[in-house]
């Protein structure tokens, strides 16, 4: 087909305003790269745009010398692979069991799961529930209070749905059990959607502060994201500092930027790879019940 | 009928053994995850009786004395709470203003993806809208502080390069909310239209071959085939956002606000963190989660029983 000058027109503004989107998405992180790679004296002039000016790394080289902010890191990636792994497998138990028509009291299990995303009990019950647990500061609390999400759940669901019966029903007329389904037919088939649910958990974990800033007192255990808040504020912010006792470790704004930097490149490089997946996993999760 | 059922039942018993036999691991699949609904999502409901009782913490939930005036006392108290009062106004506020400016802006950016016709650079397009939804609101704040700093960030640099003046986009209440929902969109827009291009691909693309035929442009096709194509799934989702009208998230005004912005970025779930987690005052701030929680139970039936009634199919 051959398309009309009009069109064309029409296509390079459409491309001229994703090309705006692109920079409106990636400046921001480019200005704080610059500026995490820039010396202090050239920010203080406001000589810093989008290239770094006086390159040095001296801010990364602090940042990885305090030992409390390069812990709060390991720290968080340890929870992050813990909690993915239990949720993955929470989320796969809860999940397969539902896909099976025959099974007896499904629709009443349905219920009082998806009850519980439309209606929660609120904070502080939680709050509450944690402290009779002997929850609260204790890491336990920062990996299974939000372990199994209804949603990722539902996503898993209808990923399982779409795997043809005759398979499963080929492998129980050769003897097999549900469980032996489960492992040897439907986890090999489901990688897309496993991956793209650890996508989900691990980046939960990652970026969520608000469990750790609730129920977690001991400054050890701290989240990344947590700590990473008490650092930008303590610069901005004179009251935080004395509420939490932070001591931020003679920071300027370049040391700011590296930490900033420091707690977001670990997903930049991940997410992008499983694309593919997470697309479809996304897809997925709009399939009502 | 009966001597029926009754001859049936024999058989019946040995096939539910049968059954049983045959699917008793997926019972036993299923015990982990229900107790954990029941001990993380049911059990903290009993709780929820303190919002009617004084809280004491000698005593069990059950054992509590009921509050003043018939058990209401802590919901009149947080409601001739101007705090709360405050929180209410910028939940609704904050939330409405996402509602219209956050919500059709990623149908919009849908409908324009749809348009390029570079599968590569759409490709690369998509990838980088995609990002901000991967970075926290601690991550977005600590930007945003950079970006926007009165004197020495980057956009208020540009400003003063061009000869305007500088904007307080963080710490003056008005121009907070701008960037708050700013912001919003910001991180969300890209994500969102996954969503939406995923109805697009299921459109018959005949119908545009059909139009181009009548000789319809670009924009007749987005509006009488594209737009009608993805009605359903707008519809879903806007039910479901404003069911969320009175929701509030905790992270995104948590990791924005600051003291000189309190009056705007005070919403409820920051008001129970404070009131709850940091005053203990439990009794009042469950009560205003569990104010919270009911409304936003109704408004999602009001408005899923709303579109129905306009004959879409509605969230349930």
């Amino acid at each position: 087909m051959i398309k009309s000058k009009k069109s064309k027109v029409g296509d390079l503004v459409v491309a001229f305003f994703c090309f705006l989107l692109i920079l409106v998405c990636l400046l921001p992180m480019l200005n704080v790269l610059a500026r995490s790679l820039s010396a202090s004296e050239a920010l203080i002039k406001n000589k810093v745009w989008l290239w770094p000016v006086g390159l040095n790394l001296d801010a990364y080289k602090l940042v990885l010398n305090d030992t409390k902010y390069t812990w709060s890191l390991v720290w968080t990636a340890i929870l992050t692979v813990i909690g993915t792994c239990l949720s993955l497998f929470m989320t796969t138990i809860c999940a397969y069991p539902l896909t099976y028509d025959k099974l007896k009291g499904r629709r009443i299990i349905n219920t009082i799961i998806i009850f519980t995303m439309y209606f929660s009990a609120g904070t502080i019950p939680m709050y509450l529930l944690l402290k009779e647990l002997d929850f609260l500061n204790r890491p336990v609390v920062l990996v299974v209070p939000y372990c199994l999400s209804v949603f990722n759940m539902i996503i898993m669901r209808s990923f399982f749905y779409g795997i043809p019966e005759s398979l499963r029903e080929s492998a129980e007329l050769d003897g097999a059990g549900p469980v032996r389904v489960l492992v040897s037919i439907y986890l090999p088939m489901s990688t897309p959607v496993i991956a793209t649910l650890a996508l989900f958990y691990a980046v939960g974990r990652w970026n969520g502060f608000s469990d750790s800033l609730m129920f977690m007192k001991k400054r050890e255990y701290y989240v990344i994201q947590h700590l990473l808040y008490l650092i930008i504020n303590s610069m901005s912010n004179i009251e935080v500092t004395t509420q939490e006792g932070f001591s931020p470790p003679g920071l300027s704004e370049t040391l700011k930027s590296a930490t900033v930097m420091f707690a977001t490149v670990p997903i930049l490089f991940v997410y992008p790879w499983l694309q593919r997946y997470f697309i479809t996993g996304a897809t997925l999760g709009a399939i009502k019940e | 009928m009966k001597t029926v059922a009754l001859a049936g039942s024999p058989g019946r018993g040995k096939k539910f053994i049968a059954y049983i036999k045959r699917y008793w691991t997926l019972y036993l699949l299923l015990l982990l995850p229900l107790t954990y609904f029941i001990i993380f999502k049911y059990i903290p409901m009993q709780y929820i009786q303190i919002a009617f009782k004084k809280y004491s913490i000698v005593k069990s939930v059950w054992e509590m004395p009921w509050a003043a005036n018939n058990g209401l006392e802590y919901f009149i108290k947080a409601f001739s709470n101007k705090d709360f009062i405050n929180a209410l106004r910028n939940t609704i506020m904050l939330n409405f203003l996402d509602l219209i400016f956050g919500f059709p802006a990623p149908i919009i950016l849908a409908l324009l993806l749809n348009e390029l016709p570079f599968p590569r650079y759409k490709r690369v397009t998509q990838t980088v809208a995609y990002m901000p939804h991967f970075l926290s609101w601690v991550i977005i704040a600590g930007l945003a502080r950079q970006l926007f700093a009165p004197t020495s960030g980057l956009v208020n640099n540009f400003l003063t390069k061009i000869g305007l003046d500088t904007i307080p986009f963080l710490n003056e209440p008005k121009w907070w909310v701008v960037t708050y929902v700013f912001l919003g969109i910001w991180q969300s827009v890209g994500w969102n239209t996954i969503i939406y291009l995923a109805a697009i691909t299921a459109i018959n693309p005949e119908l545009y071959e059909a139009a181009e035929m009548d000789g319809a442009g670009r924009f007749r096709k987005m509006w009488h085939i594209t737009l009608p194509g993805i009605r359903t799934t707008i519809v879903t989702l806007l039910i479901l956002s404003l069911g969320r009208i009175l929701g509030s998230e905790f992270d995104r005004p948590f990791a924005l606000m600051n003291h000189m912005v309190n009056d705007v970025a005070n919403v409820i779930s920051i008001f129970v963190y404070k009131y709850g987690i940091q005053a203990l005052q439990f009794s009042l701030a469950t009560a205003v989660g569990l104010f919270q929680s009911v409304v936003c139970v109704i408004f999602l039936f009001m408005a899923n029983a709303l579109a129905k009634r306009f004959g879409e199919r509605g969230v349930w």
